[in-house]
């Protein structure tokens, strides 16, 4: 896989360290809502297709990834900075 | 009669002269022989034996796909086993031994399992073997003993046991275009690539570019086709933007078009040269592919067709073309379509005799006529090749009429040849493609599976495209003289003579697997194209199908009375042939971890220490003084840190800068107590956890300034931890204003620990005093030792009084040095991992084997540090009620009672029975203590505290040690504190 | 059907092998049964199997969108074992371990289990301490365990890296003598044979494309074969279970599709007679009585359904084991693959009922599936049959996230890929 990191340009999947499903919006910190905090820490949509999910430049910028890319076929939609991004 | 070196022609150079060994016999080829034509020179046709009955094969193709004639290839100590002698260019000392025959090629015992045949057929072993259900040959005992045998009969070469001493390479290479295969088609796209100004790699699996134009008769614009080859190859290479790549296979496809291509750099030569790989592994990232692989030829399947002297008809041509050697001298062509014509006329001019040419349809193309006209020989249309003899070769075959697809009894007849040279078509070399796209497309009139639709930005070209004639390899633009024969075959793919019990008919050589394997894998069921593989090992041997797969696929379509279109063909995945192992791994072979050394290591192996491995760091164990025990070493140097003082190296301890106007608040977010309340120029012990309420990691973080902090993690979670805090930097609160700098290998650092650290310090730290009032507990200052800058933390891990000293990297070794001179007075001891383990077990610290990604602080009895003032990762989950159960294993402290060693990993009951029964936890850490005298551990035991003071037995039955226990609390020493405040 | 055996295969040998009887049947749908097994991989065969043998529920029906176990079943590194840490774990793969012992018998299909260990190395003085846990926490329930110092690992396996410069130098190594490796596709087909023989439909290329439902409750599915109703639904489809569990509207699971890789080599002369694993990273390699070297590490590491891997991770797992065993730079690999793994969030697995009413649900096994084929169907049959768990898998539910009562065997919290 080639990922096209916005700060460094394209590079090859060695470089990165796959940091996990992006679709998950952390609750409220002060939230007790155990159910809220159940989904977001241990479920997951386990998309079959686009799967929005983030990547770590971690052999480059070390910056934070929010790809968009096919479960099925490896295929990149979009990459953006996650700190631009982020829900 | 046999094969050998036609008087004239061929590619070869016969001024030169190689000689090599074969099972221990010299012979001599010529340069530009593979080891394949030079055994055929030299008369061979027995080299190898099958796998499973162990019938004596020959040579059947000339390439990749040969699946026969392996041999085991002999480089000094070093073995290579399995490569196919059609693979193996011919250089002077060659050593070779045929493989899988005992005790010897032509005379193999093993030969005996063909006279079982029947009982050996697919499967069979799932039907068998499963002994007896009681007695002593019960469970799985009878199948293992039979397994013994069976495994010494499979297998084909033998690899050695010697390290492998030569040298493997990756290379990356990126480029516009890649062209795979260098055949007419491969030329033609390179050359047109490279004048649109690409940046071309050509790469060809075979030692020169040309493919089939090296041996297929072709006129090119009016000229022979190797000199249209050598003209375009000699613009090739004089091209700036052009790469040629011999010797390279691309074997494997992956995602945005990085493909994996293996280049044999010096396979072909007795010795590599200075600094030469022996392979060169390459990673090439190219924007377009061209797949120009070309196609397979495959034969038919018929009684008794794996006999040497049976080979592919363009492999017989290619030997006698390319290579100048006769496969026969009295040859008979077997086919079901024109190619194997051209194969006729190029063998009977290079000076065989064409004794018959037996087609299966009634009629041919008036090109494939004249072509035999000029070969000479016998025309037997509507005939098949129905069995064959010869004892270990062909001598002869017989042939009777065919007609609708079935053997017409009556009529036959017999032909005395040596050499019997079949074609049933063609099969696009589509492998690449299908790892890289949807599923292959059956092709009716050529009788093959077409590349699918890419998914991948590759094109094709040439016979990889089913376009199997020089003209359409080469395009419109350019003029070729070549016969016009028809490719597309008759769809004959098995002869099948009815009524009699006939040969075995192979369809995989290399595997033995016959026409009636497959038969009877449709029979039990096993139907699909991925049963018919795995149920009867179809296509698994190391020339994975390339010339069986058709062949396979069309006897299971017949038995299923589908069209091979429905039954379809398995998915190609990679390699698309064998990829040395060595290659892949390439030079990180052996050392593929960086070792990490701190600053002082050559000074800790100078004074003796014996060095640990913690993750990629080695740290000092111990520093041993002549004939200690380990425990003698860590005793004498833990009691020296609790009597005088010591020093230990913590260099490896992850450092991470956390800088910005959010520090504070980010530290308060990710760790369970409270940093924003820190002081400048004070430490804070932290925890973290992870989002789940279980512990991650501790350690101290200093504040350096208002929004300057300095966060210490541990040796192990360095990198973890980082990761950890740039997720939620970036992911989960962008809008804090912080920046996290890793730092670990940037600061050297000491701790000097001690009744007696403060008089080292104050002897040799310049511009700042050390006292209490100066350097409180978890106070900071900056002053100088030696003239380098240092900062210093009054921090303890080992309950006395301590000091962490940090300098810059470079100057660790400088400043360590100032401190021992400043220590000698004091009679300060360097202290490994053993001390520094002893000195926190003594004070019930814990570290990773506490802090094991399962505990909670609370098992830790860490929830003083769990801030009810404030949010932090976790803290929403540490109180589900799996995590406050009663039965968790917590933290407590562990005396022997039998004043015997304990040992990590050794399990806690409550009472010892005949078997090891009932653990209620285990032992993290022990020692030896000095400050108590006995041999003490930490451990995590069911109910933790509330076990204090009870009588309890150490069970290790791994290690045969078994004892009396009290279970205690962990702080054994000091649990006031007084020595590390005073 | 005719039982197998040494004689059975003599006596078609003389007649030419013509009197072989498929080796299950292939029926066609009936409208209705007791108990539908989504998935004709080993899990879904073995519950089928158990379902019948066990319990006497013999209406059952396998489906299966492809061929018969062309899952994961088929896709593994074959190695069975029950070395694991955690009390949970180590009793249920002790559970299947037995069952292994006796499969052949009980199939009457030979699935070559072979028990021929499986060694763990340490390299660290740290890593024997933990092996020593491990070991210890099996013996004490039951199981087998031997530690090994440096010299027994020497003598057991030649050809390993015992040089003073190895960059992971062996200590020792941990290892459980029952341990081995069966042939996978025998058990796929073992079990369907077993199955079969005891009523169970299996229905192949019969793909599921909806659920029946009545109110809450599931009463069978819609599939490319038409549609089939059922008292119970039983789901264990492993890496699909995100995509089939979404057809009945579930789309949060703890569970993410991984690919794992595996790579068998050339066929060699015995070279290697162990299951070792690698301390120094993640690998482990056996041989296979054919021959070939059968070895896989870690996953690539990120989503995906697709049952391939890429680059970085073959050169990694190659570099591991020539770091073991350098002697095998010349051994050539011959093919790769990949499987889907479902990995769970504490990377033990799930066999609970539910999550809705009618339906059962066996899924989460990360890498560890194929040990676990008996135990997992002879334990979801007892559920479907029972409503409820076996005291075997009573821990393996799906609440036990939420509840934070994790079976955390690496100690690698909800990030999938580590465990």
């Amino acid at each position: 896989m080639l990922i096209a990191c916005p700060y460094c340009g394209p590079r090859d999947l060695s470089e990165f360290t796959y940091q996990g499903d992006a679709n998950r919006t952390r609750p409220n910190p002060m939230s007790n809502d155990q159910s809220a905090w159940n989904a977001y820490v241990y479920e997951r949509v386990n998309t079959a297709g686009d799967h929005r999910e983030f990547w770590q430049h971690s052999g480059g910028c070390r910056a934070h990834l929010v790809v968009i890319r096919s479960t099925l076929t490896h295929e990149i939609k979009s990459v953006a900075f996650a700190r631009e991004t982020a829900k | 009669m046999s094969p050998r070196r036609a008087h004239n022609g061929g590619r070869i150079d016969r001024s030169t002269t190689l000689r090599f060994t074969f099972d221990g016999t010299a012979m001599t080829g010529h340069a530009g022989d593979t080891l394949a034509s030079a055994l055929l020179a030299n008369g061979i046709s027995l080299i190898g034996r099958s796998f499973k009955y162990h019938r004596p094969r020959g040579v059947f193709s000339a390439g990749i796909d040969e699946p026969n004639a392996l041999v085991t290839v002999i480089k000094g100590n070093l073995r290579e086993p399995n490569v196919p002698a059609t693979q193996i260019e011919l250089y002077d000392g060659l050593t070779v031994e045929s493989q899988n025959r005992f005790p010897s090629l032509a005379f193999d015992i093993g030969a005996a399992n063909g006279l079982a045949g029947n009982l050996f057929a697919a499967g069979f072993y799932y039907k068998t073997f499963m002994g007896p259900v009681a007695g002593p040959l019960k469970g799985t005992r009878f199948w293992m003993f039979c397994e013994h045998f069976i495994r010494r009969a499979a297998g084909l070469g033998r690899a050695g046991h010697e390290p492998d001493t030569d040298r493997y390479e990756k290379m990356y290479g990126f480029c516009d275009v890649l062209v795979v295969g260098s055949g007419p088609a491969g030329l033609t796209a390179a050359r047109d690539a490279a004048a649109d100004g690409k940046k071309v790699f050509l790469a060809e699996q075979e030692p020169e570019l040309g493919g089939t134009l090296r041996w297929k008769s072709a006129a090119i614009d009016g000229r022979p086709a190797d000199d249209w080859v050598a003209s375009t190859l000699a613009e090739l290479a004089a091209l700036p933007n052009v790469t040629l790549l011999p010797r390279t296979t691309v074997w494997g496809y992956y995602d945005d078009n990085a493909l994996g291509a293996l280049e044999r750099v010096c396979d072909h030569k007795a010795h590599a040269a200075i600094g030469e790989p022996r392979h060169r592994h390459w990673t090439i990232r190219a924007k377009d592919v061209v797949l120009a692989t070309g196609a397979f030829e495959r034969p038919i399947v018929f009684p008794g067709n794996d006999r040497p002297g049976i080979m592919l008809a363009s492999a017989a041509a290619r030997y006698a073309t390319e290579y100048g050697v006769l496969p026969g001298e009295r040859i008979a062509i077997f086919a079901n379509n024109d190619s194997a014509y051209e194969a006729a006329l190029s063998l009977k001019d290079a000076g065989a005799e064409i004794a018959v040419i037996i087609d299966v349809r009634a009629g041919v193309s008036v090109a494939a006529r004249e072509l035999a006209r000029e070969a000479g020989g016998e025309l037997l249309l509507g005939y098949a090749v129905t069995n064959t003899s010869g004892a270990r070769r062909l001598r002869e075959i017989e042939v009777q009429p065919f007609a609708d697809g079935k053997i017409r009894e009556g009529g036959t007849r017999a032909f005395v040849v040596d050499c019997l040279a079949v074609s049933g078509g063609w099969s696009p070399a589509i492998h690449l493609a299908s790892q890289a796209g949807h599923a292959p497309q059956w092709d009716e009139a050529l009788q093959a599976f077409l590349p699918p639709a890419p998914t991948q930005r590759w094109t094709g070209a040439g016979a990889f495209t089913g376009a199997f004639s020089t003209a359409a390899a080469l395009g419109d633009d350019i003029a070729v003289n070549e016969p016009e024969i028809e490719y597309d075959p008759a769809p004959v793919f098995e002869i099948r003579p009815s009524g009699r019990k006939s040969a075995k008919a192979f369809v995989d050589l290399q595997h033995d697997v016959t026409a009636s394997d497959i038969r009877l894998a449709h029979r039990e069921g096993f139907r699909s194209v991925e049963h018919l593989k795995r149920y009867t090992t179809l296509g698994m041997a190391t020339d994975q199908g390339k010339s069986s797969n058709v062949p396979g696929l069309a006897i299971m379509a017949a038995a299923r009375g589908l069209p091979i279109s429905q039954v379809g063909t398995t998915r190609f995945r990679p390699p698309f042939s064998g990829v040395s192992l060595g290659a892949l791994a390439a030079d990180r072979h052996g050392h593929f971890k960086p070792e990490r050394l701190t600053p002082m290591h050559d000074w800790h192996v100078a004074r003796g220490a014996k060095m640990y491995a913690a993750g990629l760091w080695h740290r000092p164990m111990i520093y041993g003084t002549g004939g200690e025990t380990v425990e003698q070493a860590y005793v004498r140097e833990a009691r020296a840190v609790r009597e005088t003082v010591g020093i230990v190296d913590v260099s490896t301890l992850g450092k991470i800068a956390v800088q910005g106007p959010d520090a504070a608040e980010f530290l308060d977010r990710v760790y369970t107590n409270m940093f924003s309340t820190l002081p400048v120029n004070k430490a804070r012990y932290g925890l973290m956890l992870r989002e789940e309420g279980i512990a991650f990691d501790d350690g101290t973080t200093w504040r350096l300034g208002e929004h300057d902090f300095l966060m210490t993690t541990t040796t192990a979670n360095a990198g973890k931890v980082m990761q950890h805090l740039e997720y939620y930097l970036d992911c989960v609160w962008p809008e804090l204003r912080v920046h996290v700098t890793s730092v670990t290998d940037q600061w050297a650092g000491a701790a000097v620990a001690g009744p007696n650290a403060r008089h080292v310090l104050e002897s040799c730290v310049d511009g700042t005093r050390v006292d209490n009032d100066a350097l409180p507990f978890m106070g900071i200052v900056r002053g100088e030792i030696g003239g380098a800058p240092v900062t210093i933390c009054r921090l303890s891990f080992s309950g006395e009084l301590a000091y962490e000293v940090y300098c810059g990297a470079g100057h660790g070794q400088h400043v360590w040095d100032a401190l021992m001179a400043a220590g000698r007075t004091f009679e300060i001891v360097p202290y490994g991992l053993e001390a520094l383990g002893t000195l926190r077990i003594e004070k019930g610290h814990v570290t990773g084997a506490e802090i094991d990604g399962r505990t909670s602080p609370r098992d830790l009895y860490l929830d003083w540090m769990l801030s009810k003032k404030k949010p932090y990762v976790g803290s929403a989950m540490v109180d589900r009620e799996g995590l406050l159960a009663a039965d968790r294993i917590r933290l407590v402290g562990i005396v022997a009672l039998d004043d015997r060693p304990l040992n990590g990993g050794a399990h806690i009951v409550e009472r010892l029975g005949e078997e090891p029964r009932g653990s209620i936890g285990h032992i993290t850490a022990f020692c030896f203590s000095p400050a108590l005298g006995k041999y003490i551990a930490l451990a995590i035991v069911k109910g933790g505290k509330a076990r204090h003071g009870q009588r309890a037995y150490v069970s290790d039955p791994v290690r045969n040690r078994f004892g009396p226990v009290e279970i205690v609390s962990h702080h054994f020493f000091d649990p006031e504190g007084s020595r590390m405040h005073g | 059907m005719a039982e197998y055996s040494f004689l059975s295969l003599l006596r078609n040998a003389l007649s030419g092998n013509e009197d072989w009887k498929p080796a299950w049947r292939k029926p066609d749908p009936r409208p209705s049964y007791d108990v539908i097994v989504i998935g004709g991989g080993g899990h879904g065969l073995s519950t089928a199997y158990y379902l019948a043998k066990e319990h006497g529920i013999t209406n059952v029906a396998v489906l299966e969108k492809g061929y018969l176990g062309s899952g994961n079943v088929g896709r593994n590194t074959t190695i069975v074992r029950s070395n694991y840490l955690l009390p949970d774990n180590i009793r249920f793969y002790e559970h299947s371990m037995k069952l292994w012992e006796n499969l052949s018998h009980d199939l009457n299909y030979n699935v070559m289990f072979s028990q021929r260990g499986v060694l763990n190395l340490a390299h660290t003085p740290a890593q024997m301490d933990e092996h020593a846990r491990r070991g210890n926490a099996m013996r004490h329930e039951g199981g087998d365990a031997v530690l090994l110092g440096r010299e027994e690992v020497a003598r057991m396996v030649p050809g390993l890296d015992m040089s003073a410069s190895a960059r992971f130098p062996v200590l020792g190594g941990l290892l459980q003598p029952r341990a081995g490796t069966a042939r996978h596709d025998a058990v796929a087909w073992g079990y369907a044979r077993g199955a079969d023989r005891r009523g169970v439909d299996i229905l192949e290329n019969c793909e599921v494309t909806g659920f029946l439902r009545e109110g809450e409750r599931v009463v069978g599915v819609t599939t490319t074969r038409g549609e089939i109703r059922a008292k119970k639904v039983a789901v264990a489809v492993a890496g699909s279970t995100g995509r089939v569990m979404k057809l009945a509207g579930i789309d949060n699971l703890p569970i993410e599709s991984h690919v794992l890789q595996a790579f068998v080599s050339e066929s060699l002369k015995p070279l290697i007679n162990q299951v070792v694993t690698f301390g120094g990273g993640h690998l482990y390699v056996s041989q296979s009585d054919k021959g070939g070297l059968v070895f896989g590490g870690d996953l690539d590491g990120y989503n995906t359904y697709a049952q391939r891997g890429n680059l970085p991770l073959v050169e990694e797992v190659m570099s591991e084991l020539l770091a073991m065993f350098p002697n095998l730079a010349r051994v050539r690999l011959l093919r790769s693959w990949g499987g889907v793994m479902d990995m769970s969030m504490d990377g033990s697995p799930i066999i609970t009922p539910g999550p809705l009413p009618g339906m059962f649900l066996n899924c989460g096994w990360c890498y560890g599936g194929f040990k676990a084929t008996p135990a997992s169907g002879w334990c979801f049959a007892h559920t479907i049959a029972r409503g409820e768990a076996h005291p075997l898998n009573a821990a393996f539910t799906l609440d036990r996230f939420a509840r934070g009562i994790l079976i955390d065997e690496k100690g690698q919290g909800a990030t999938p890929k580590w465990h």
